[in-house]
């Protein structure tokens, strides 16, 4: 019988030597005259063991990790092939301990199928989702959402459903879908997992959101830095057209949608939904004034759905499972699970699917394993660039849209960078600072000048020059952008700011400088 | 051998590229990433084809140009060598990498080497925060990054 043996494609794994990985692989199995299937499978999200190889055995699949090209050969006579032990073997994936804590809802298959198989793909409950859709009304498909409890993971945290309401009740001769996968944050890479390790899930879940608001054209808007993602995402739409999933008659339905992925040319701000719809049709990427409303003139003026990759993904299951059944995970108003991606200065780094509720100590200490470097954890920063630099005083807080916002921070795309005792937090402020005037899209004052007026402020305290003066005019400036910015990036960029200089302060005490005597 | 293209050609080439993406909705992005990979920068002889061709000013054409990172106004030296330097690669002594890098290629970032070989870019996140420092040569990803490894990728971007 042929194994089947697993190498991912995932972008991680390939920056960590997975092509030669599977070359190799292949070189071996030829001279050794095996009989094995080697399959290109996405990331299990278990970074820190990537590249992650597993073997399908009948006890299930075994993994061993990290395997480099030159681990094969040896791997191969050690027994590889019928997931026997080595160094390098960690028993079977599913028992591995952060593995097996998780709760994948949204990442269900992701790692664990061919990217690019349908039949892999309804083999894994694929599509049944969108099955039931078809069988429903629009109104009762936007209120299965609603009831779910699902929230846009992109961020913003606003209730996908009613967002999908208002375009269900836009009148247009022309509806759109548009998912936002411009994953931008540093410490995010859960779209780009998604897109490269189950596109076809981000296709039916877009295919759903049309059915649900009578929009029949979608577009995926990611990254130039995604170029794997792209690729694979394209592959899928057009495998998907082929099967006819997507086209004039959705599987048969008499009921159309169809697709297309478009390459952003690598502005931060396009994540911002506005300025992606400008992108989108071409312009620059500057940020729209609200209202109008996107869902009700978005792209090139007509109801427009934005949503994150995430947000879309987990509809699928929200139509399979139904409403309650993802309500039930979660605490407060955040309902169902959300994709932490543990990232930095980490040992255990990786993406880990879970219900909201765990306090941000038990996502860093005892899943993540503390730091890389193995030094004390000194902050982590929550949400990306825009997100709040916590200390550990704040480790208790619970992972969940509302606790994180009454610390003043905010849970973003749901990425964690851990940062251990050598990092300076006044440089982390001033990098927040220089990274919004160079993506500023200028629209508004506050943060196109703001910004670099805060990068002048924070030298002025490195230097020892008038250090509390120039402390309260950071933090009126932050108070400026916060409540003045049109969009989140002079909004938010106070976040990491104010944070690092509220919670660690002695690093904005720096010792002045002493004149040389003459 | 080096083919310089001259004016008339560029425009001709911008024209038929334009002619098979015009039918998109929002054409412009999708026509400036093909005629960067066509000629390796956007030249100035393609600003008036476009804004002709979607009935837009050249100051529109040249404001959207400017306002993407990716969009070179300049062809790139033969290999593109991009760092990030975002907070997860910061986090894992990518400031330490970028200056080993600086200093074994003698440029700054936005610039490139003398002799044409290597262009050197900051991106903002490549989407491998889990094992950073990460680095993109000429589209190709690599992760993990240490001196030695950064010196590896400047020795490979060098050949």
């Amino acid at each position: 019988m042929t194994v089947r043996i697993y190498v991912p494609r995932d972008a991680a794994a390939l920056a960590l030597g997975a092509e030669a990985v599977a070359e190799t692989l292949h070189r071996e199995i030829a001279g050794r005259g095996l009989d094995v299937k080697i399959v290109r499978n996405g990331s299990r999200g278990l970074h820190w063991l990537e590249p992650l190889v597993e073997v399908e055995t009948p006890a299930g699949r075994v993994a061993y990790g990290p395997v480099s090209a030159a681990d094969v050969a040896a791997l191969l006579d050690a027994g590889l092939a019928e997931g026997r032990p080595h160094a390098l073997c960690h028993g079977l994936t599913e028992e591995i301990p952060f593995l097996k804590g998780q709760t994948r809802l949204t990442f269900a298959r992701c790692g664990v199928t061919d990217p690019l198989s349908l039949e892999d793909y309804r083999a894994h409950r694929g599509l049944t989702g969108l099955e039931k859709a078809l069988a429903m009304d629009p109104a009762d498909v936007v209120r299965e959402v609603t009831d779910s409890g699902l929230r846009g993971r992109g961020g913003a945290g606003f209730p996908t459903g009613i967002k999908w309401k208002t375009v269900l009740d836009a009148a247009g001769p022309q509806k759109y879908i548009v998912c936002n996968a411009d994953e931008g944050d540093s410490g995010t890479f859960a779209d780009r997992m998604i897109m490269e390790g189950d596109p076809f899930v981000l296709v039916e879940g877009m295919t759903i959101a049309g059915l649900a608001t009578g929009a029949t054209k979608g577009y995926i808007y990611t990254r130039s830095e995604y170029p794997h993602a792209v690729k694979t995402m394209r592959n899928a739409i057009v495998a998907a057209r082929a099967a006819g999933l997507l086209g004039p008659s959705i599987l048969g339905s008499g009921r159309a949608f169809d697709m297309e992925v478009r390459v952003g040319a690598g502005a931060y701000v396009c994540g911002e939904e506005t300025s992606l719809l400008n992108s989108l049709e071409g312009k620059r990427g500057v940020v729209r004034a609200k209202p109008p409303l996107p869902a009700l003139q978005g792209f090139l003026g007509r109801p427009t759905v934005v949503n994150n990759v995430i947000s879309l993904a987990s509809v699928p299951i929200i139509m399979d499972r139904g409403a309650a059944y993802y309500r039930d995970f979660g605490m407060g108003r955040s309902r169902g699970t959300i994709p932490i991606q543990i990232a930095g200065n980490v040992r255990h780094a990786g993406l880990y699917e879970t219900a909201f509720g765990l306090t941000l100590g038990q996502i860093v200490d005892t899943i993540g394993g503390g730091t890389a470097s193995g030094r004390p954890v000194k902050a982590v920063q929550v949400g990306g660039p825009l997100g709040a630099y916590f200390p550990r005083a704040l480790f208790d807080t619970p992972f969940d849209y509302e606790a994180f916002a009454a610390k003043d921070g905010l849970i973003g795309h749901a990425g964690i960078t851990v940062f251990d005792d050598t990092a300076d937090m006044l440089k982390q402020a001033r990098f927040a600072m220089e990274f919004c005037a160079i993506e500023s899209c200028g629209k508004c004052t506050p943060c196109r000048i703001g910004s670099t007026r805060g990068v002048e402020t924070v030298d002025q305290i490195a230097r020892g020059i008038e250090p509390e003066k120039n402390r309260d005019l950071l933090t009126d400036l932050c108070n400026t952008m916060k409540f003045g910015s049109l969009c989140a990036l002079g909004g938010f960029t106070p976040y990491p700011v104010m944070s690092a200089m509220t919670h660690f302060p002695e690093d904005f005490r720096p010792t002045p400088m002493v004149e040389a005597a003459e | 051998m080096n083919v310089h293209a001259t004016g008339g050609d560029v425009g001709k080439r911008s024209l038929s590229i334009i002619d098979a993406l015009r039918e998109l909705e929002g054409p412009l992005l999708p026509i400036l990433h093909e005629i960067q990979a066509e000629f390796g920068h956007i030249p100035q002889e393609s600003l008036p084809v476009i804004a002709r061709e979607l009935n837009l000013s050249r100051a529109e054409v040249h404001g959207v140009v400017t306002f993407y990172h990716d969009f070179r106004q300049q062809p790139a030296g033969r290999h593109v060598l991009k760092l990030c330097r975002a907070e997860a690669c910061q986090s894992m002594g990518g400031d330490a990498v970028a200056e080993r890098v600086k200093a074994m290629l003698g440029i700054d970032f936005h610039e490139t080497t003398g002799d044409g070989a290597v262009t050197l870019e900051p991106v903002y996140c490549l989407g491998l925060c889990s094992c950073a420092p990460s680095a993109m040569l000429d589209g190709a990803v690599h992760g993990r990054l240490d001196p030695a490894r950064a010196q590896a990728l400047v020795e490979e971007a060098r050949r």
